[in-house]
């Protein structure tokens, strides 16, 4: 696998999540992912920038064009050095949440893209790795 | 400018004094890199070009090379060394203008787009009870709240018995965005109005299935055309060719 452009981009305020959906929408576009891919990996992406924002107080984006064989892909890494998740299984169902939200950012996340990591240490930040392939 | 070139070239000397000429993005050079910004953004928002806004720095060039020149003018090896060097640190300072300047436009781009969405939200009256309040960009400002709550006071004002909410124009539709809508449905049926969500475009619907949000309790049209059909409809009319 190969990766092609790369460009990190910073998370701490909500019109940041509107750049990074910007950025994502260019990039999916640049790959040549259809629109409803578009859409789902531009969705994920403002789930998890506002993630990164709300409980991660802010972190960074890594957009990645990643050429794999024939496929072209997205691969988006969010990372932030906020308090965590403690329990991630309980984070990632659906309806779960510590804030005001509907508690369906992770879980839509996953079923939006097609590779899902979130890797995370209480006291030290939370990861979430999402890619999207066009094929 | 003059002022400003002078502050400039003694930023540079006093980091190339104190320290490495090829890594400017170390401590010595926060002074030139912070006067660089403010130069970038300040012309960003004036509507420089990038390319007039590099030249700045990329100026300086010819009066250092003729400085070396006369500096080193007959050992050609450290005149040839110095000129790269020099040419590298330029270019460098030239093209972190020009990055700054591009963070700059995404920023007014930002500020523009909120403008937009202030001033494209009205609430319109499409007949006798029905209202309709066409949606356009980004919808997870605090503006979201403001927009929704004049939705329920025009509901109040008309008394009107239906809302078509049209998102044809909302390019994202993800967990906030369907949560204010939720709510203001469930506002609007407290009040006594039904509320039709129209401009449901066929990837928005896809994205919003893969969410998990749960639409089944709203009354949802591809179109505002649809939509105000069906408000007609309820109120026991219909259009008719004349
Ligand atoms: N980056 C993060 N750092 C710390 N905690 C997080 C982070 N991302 C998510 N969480 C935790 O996981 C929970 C679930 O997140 P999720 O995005 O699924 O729902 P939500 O943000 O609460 O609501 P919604 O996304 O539907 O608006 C959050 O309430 C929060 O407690
Ligand atoms: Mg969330």
């Amino acid at each position: 696998m190969v990766v092609g452009k790369a460009s990190e981009i910073r998370v701490a305020s909500q019109d940041d999540v509107v750049v990074v959906r910007q950025a994502v929408r260019a990039r999916a576009v640049e790959i040549g992912l259809n629109l409803v891919d578009q859409t789902k990996i531009v969705t994920a992406a403002s789930e998890l920038a506002r993630n990164t924002v709300v409980y991660g107080g802010g972190g960074t984006v890594l957009l990645e064009s990643l050429l794999d064989g024939g496929r072209r892909g997205l691969r988006l890494t969010f990372e932030d050095r906020g308090p965590g998740i403690t329990d991630i299984e309980k984070a990632m169902q659906d309806g779960y949440t510590t804030g005001v939200g509907l508690g369906l950012g992770l879980g839509g996340a996953r079923r939006l893209v097609s590779e899902f990591h979130i890797t995370s240490r209480p006291g030290e930040g939370t990861q979430v790795r999402v890619t999207k392939w066009n094929g | 400018m003059q002022p400003l070139a002078r502050e400039f070239i003694a930023a540079v000397r006093e980091a190339a004094r104190d320290g490495e000429l090829g890594d400017t993005t170390r401590a010595e050079w926060s002074r030139t890199r912070d006067l660089l910004a403010d130069l970038s953004r300040e012309r960003a928002a004036q509507g420089f070009s990038p390319t007039e806004t590099a030249t700045f720095v990329f100026s300086f060039k010819q009066a250092i090379f003729k400085r070396l020149r006369s500096e080193f003018g007959s050992d050609a090896e450290t005149l040839a060394e110095e000129t790269w060097t020099a040419t590298e640190l330029f270019d460098k300072l030239g093209l972190y203008t020009a990055e700054i300047y591009q963070k700059a436009r995404e920023e007014v781009i930002v500020r523009q787009q909120q403008e937009m969405l202030e001033l494209s939200t009205p609430v319109v009256e499409l007949w006798h009870g029905i209202l309709a309040l066409p949606l356009i960009g980004t919808l997870d400002s605090n503006r979201t709240q403001i927009v929704m709550q004049n939705l329920l006071e025009a509901i109040v004002a008309k008394s009107a018995g239906i809302a078509i909410i049209d998102i044809t124009g909302v390019p994202t539709v993800d967990t906030l965005v369907a949560q204010h809508l939720l709510k203001t449905v469930a506002a609007a049926r407290l009040m006594g109005a039904e509320c039709i969500i129209s401009g449901i475009r066929p990837q928005i619907a896809q994205t919003i299935i893969h969410l998990g949000v749960d639409l089944g309790g709203v009354l949802t049209k591809a179109t505002l055309a649809d939509a105000f059909q069906v408000a007609l409809r309820k109120k026991g009319l219909a259009v008719a060719k004349g």
